[in-house]
């Protein structure tokens, strides 16, 4: 389980309850960095790693592109029948999801302990 | 003009790195108004997002036409109405065949006009002389 070696995004990796948690270490996702959060999840996913927590407590702000490389995931992640859930959201990102309705077609938790209480 | 409050222009290669900085001027600018009564923060993150959205349209059209063109962002908040001007020199596109995305299907793309028209009280596109105008209205009353 690696990302992608040529990042500049700051992600972080971590196996945690069985959960594949990806910690997104930036404030900002554009189409400036959404590029590479799209091909590093497609990575994980090639390695096996079907279900997966992208972890966005740090992130303050989402664009489209944003948007479109987690959903992009969640897409790639259900076509070999996994998952790919969302947790600690700022409250203006969660505003992103629900005025395009992206907040029902994710699972959307508080924080890590509840996504591993679900999930389990 | 002599009635702005504030006018602000800006000059970026058409490179997405620059996102950040235009994001954070509209950011910044939604912090400074004297006027507003609303949800300050709310519309920090709108203008943020709208602008990163119309820079990266025309960084992308601009690109097309040549890699290493500029784009042109402009705004002015004049009395109780805040407008944003992007420039791009590309072949610029038909802002009134740009489709409503299909929220019940979500799609990767196609949002970036979604959220300007629905954050915003107007939007135009037109061309004037060599270049693209995408003109974004706010009425901050």
């Amino acid at each position: 389980m690696t990302l992608l070696k040529e990042n500049t995004m700051n992600l972080k990796l971590e196996k945690i309850n069985g959960c594949t948690v990806l910690f997104i270490k930036e404030e900002r996702i554009d189409a400036h960095n959404s590029g590479e959060l799209k091909e590093a999840v497609l990575h994980l996913i090639e390695q096996g790693e079907i279900n997966i927590i992208v972890q966005l407590e740090q992130v303050r702000f989402i664009d489209s592109s944003g948007l479109g490389a987690l959903l992009s995931g969640f897409k790639n992640a259900a076509a070999k029948s996994g998952k790919l859930a969302l947790a600690n959201m700022q409250q203006q990102v969660l505003s992103m999801f629900e005025l395009t309705r992206l907040n029902r077609v994710f699972d959307i938790y508080a924080d890590l302990t509840e996504a591993f209480d679900s999930e389990a | 003009m002599c009635n702005s409050i504030i006018q602000v222009e800006v000059i970026i290669p058409t490179q997405t790195k620059y996102l950040d900085l235009i994001g954070s001027i509209g950011e910044h600018i939604a912090q400074e108004l004297d006027k507003f009564s609303g949800d300050r923060e709310a519309l920090a993150y709108n203008l943020n997002l709208v602008l990163t959205e119309a820079t990266i349209n025309a960084i992308k059209h601009g690109k097309l036409a040549s890699p290493s063109d500029t784009v042109k962002i402009t705004i002015t908040i004049q009395e109780n109405e805040l407008n944003i001007k992007v420039y791009d020199y590309g072949q610029g596109f038909d802002l009134e065949s740009v489709p409503l995305p299909d929220l019940d299907n979500p799609k990767e793309g196609g949002l970036g006009i979604f959220f300007i028209r629905t954050l915003m009280d107007s939007v135009t596109y037109t061309r004037q002389g060599d270049c693209n105008v995408l003109e974004i209205v706010k009425y901050l009353s």
